[in-house]
């Protein structure tokens, strides 16, 4: 066990001394996981709510691909996004590879099946007798898809957890797309597969008790919005 | 009623199918076991061993011919190849997480020499590195007089430069070029702009270089096996700072000593160097290691 305490004093000693990289690391994964899972959201959402409420054809075939994609590899992604924003890419003229940008696209890649699919299984739980009443009674659509996003919202909390947390916690796609480029595109993942390749336990563990942390709290954030809902709600 | 009808059947099949997956990987799992036991009992033990060498080496393919033969020449053992940085695999060493190290970081390997944690070090060959860059060469190193000049011209930013910052043996390499030159490139002005550290391996520094139009230095052996894919050309060689020496090195108090020892004769006997020596010849037209064990 000594090689855990050992790293553990270095790691809580670097973190302390407030050193400029770990924070700069931290700071680079809030700011383009935050990113990806917001244009998630604004595209996710709508796309769920169509999906769990409306009937047309091609709707269940969408919702397989939703399905499939939320167990779609990061490395996958990772590859695909890579080679169409690469120099010798479709897309190279962008010079976009990495970059936060290409690690932007290919997390909302990630998260969007997933927030899409997750927030069209809780659209789909508002009961469809409401909807109808709610028409009824004189509500415009625009109306009647804010009353029952605003049913379905402990669904689109988890749908933002699940986002976020698949996309903060993934390593393969942001090193393949971004290059761990320090100070630039080095997120916390990566950056503990570097430490961890250099024989520093230190940082690394460090980082993980970051990162580990980071979840912790949104999964706490999210479950206190869930209960102060669920509170309003009874 | 349609629906009622299908819905049982589609789910009837579901089950099916899942039964079906698992049937094939219990099946599958089966097999294992009864090839597992079909070959315990064939004539040699094998003894795994573990080799902690370095990502440039792995990049470079020359394990894939060297592992083979050394299997060939030696059936008791196995290898297992941890392809790290220079750092980490030494690392290993110092936490017997591998038998031998076959390393490029003469400073580091002395130290770790020194502590205690090898239990002899040899030579074993040596491949060179190379500075790699642009075609239109922006900083224009091809022009400078020696190899501190091209540090000198490197350091005033003009294109990205890529440093592993991994701690590699090719890490360690530049971070000496810098020194040799009295050029500090993380002091300069620019450096957030142009000094760009990737932690990453070779192949992947390479890519990131291409992309950014900057330069690197890269070993030989992994520039020559990825240059396809690269815009990018050789622009410095050949000046006798760029050698890289390798070395292997037994792990005291191994696991696995005797076949970390046992590596070691192999790789440093005649036997073993031509191996080396020929590796590359078909492929590139050129060795990418020059063997030179004592």
């Amino acid at each position: 066990m000594g090689i855990f305490i050992d790293a553990f004093r270095d790691g809580l000693a670097m973190l302390a001394s407030g050193a400029a990289d770990v924070w700069t690391i931290v700071l680079v994964s809030i700011q383009v996981s935050g990113m990806a899972v917001l244009l998630a959201l604004v595209l996710g959402i709508p796309a769920g709510f169509v999906l769990g409420t409306k009937r047309f054809v091609g709707r269940r075939f969408m919702l397989i691909i939703a399905n499939t994609g939320m167990g779609l590899p990061p490395v996958v992604v990772g590859l695909v996004v890579a080679m169409l924003l690469s120099r010798r890419g479709p897309f190279g003229s962008l010079e976009l590879l990495y970059s936060q940008p290409a690690m932007v696209i290919a997390q909302l890649v990630i998260a969007l099946p997933i927030v899409a699919a997750v927030s069209a299984a809780a659209v789909s739980a508002v009961p469809r007798e409401l909807r109808l009443q709610a028409r009824s009674l004189g509500a415009s659509p625009l109306q009647e898809a804010f009353m029952t996003l605003k049913e379905a919202r402990m669904g689109l909390i988890a749908a933002v957890a699940a986002g976020f947390g698949s996309i903060i916690s993934e390593v393969g796609a942001v090193t393949m797309v971004g290059g761990n480029l320090a100070g630039k595109t080095r997120v916390m993942t990566t950056a503990i597969v570097q430490y961890t390749r250099m024989g520093d336990y230190g940082p690394a563990l460090a980082l993980a008790a970051v990162l580990m942390g980071m979840v912790l709290i949104v999964n706490i954030l999210l479950a206190r919005v869930q209960s102060s809902a669920e509170r309003y709600e009874a | 009623m349609r629906d009622r009808s299908v819905r049982p059947a589609l789910w009837r099949m579901g089950v099916i199918a899942l039964a079906v997956v698992l049937t094939f990987s219990l099946v599958g799992c089966a097999k294992d076991d009864t090839e597992a036991t079909n070959t315990a009992p064939a004539p040699v033990e094998k003894t795994k061993i573990v080799l902690a060498s370095t990502t440039s080496t792995q990049d470079s393919g020359l394990f894939d011919v060297l592992i083979p033969a050394f299997e060939k020449a030696n059936p008791e053992y196995t290898v297992e190849v941890i392809a790290v940085g220079s750092g980490e695999a030494m690392k290993m060493g110092e936490n017997k997480d591998a038998d031998v190290l076959l390393v490029h970081s003469p400073a580091a390997e002395k130290a770790f020499m020194e502590a205690g944690f090898g239990t002899e070090r040899r030579d074993v060959m040596y491949n060179d590195f190379v500075l790699v860059g642009p075609a239109s060469d922006p900083a224009g190193v091809k022009s400078a007089a020696d190899l501190n000049a091209v540090m000198a011209a490197l350091a005033q930013g003009k294109a990205p430069f890529m440093t592993r910052d991994d701690k590699s043996g090719t890490n360690a390499k530049e971070l000496k070029l810098w020194t040799d030159a009295s050029v500090s490139p993380t002091a300069t002005a620019s450096a957030a702009d142009w000094y760009l550290s990737t932690g990453q391996g070779m192949g992947e520094t390479l890519k990131i270089t291409n992309e950014k139009q900057g330069y690197t230095l890269a070993d030989r052996a992994t520039f020559l096996t990825s240059k396809g894919a690269l815009d990018l050309v050789i622009l410095r060689e050949g000046d006798k700072a760029l050698l890289n020496q390798y070395g292997v090195i037994p792990v005291t108090d191994a696991t696995h000593l005797d076949g970390g020892v046992a590596f070691m004769e192999w790789i440093t006997s005649a036997e073993g160097q031509k191996v080396i020596g020929e590796f590359g010849i078909e492929k590139f037209g050129e060795a990418l290691f020059t063997p030179n064990a004592q």
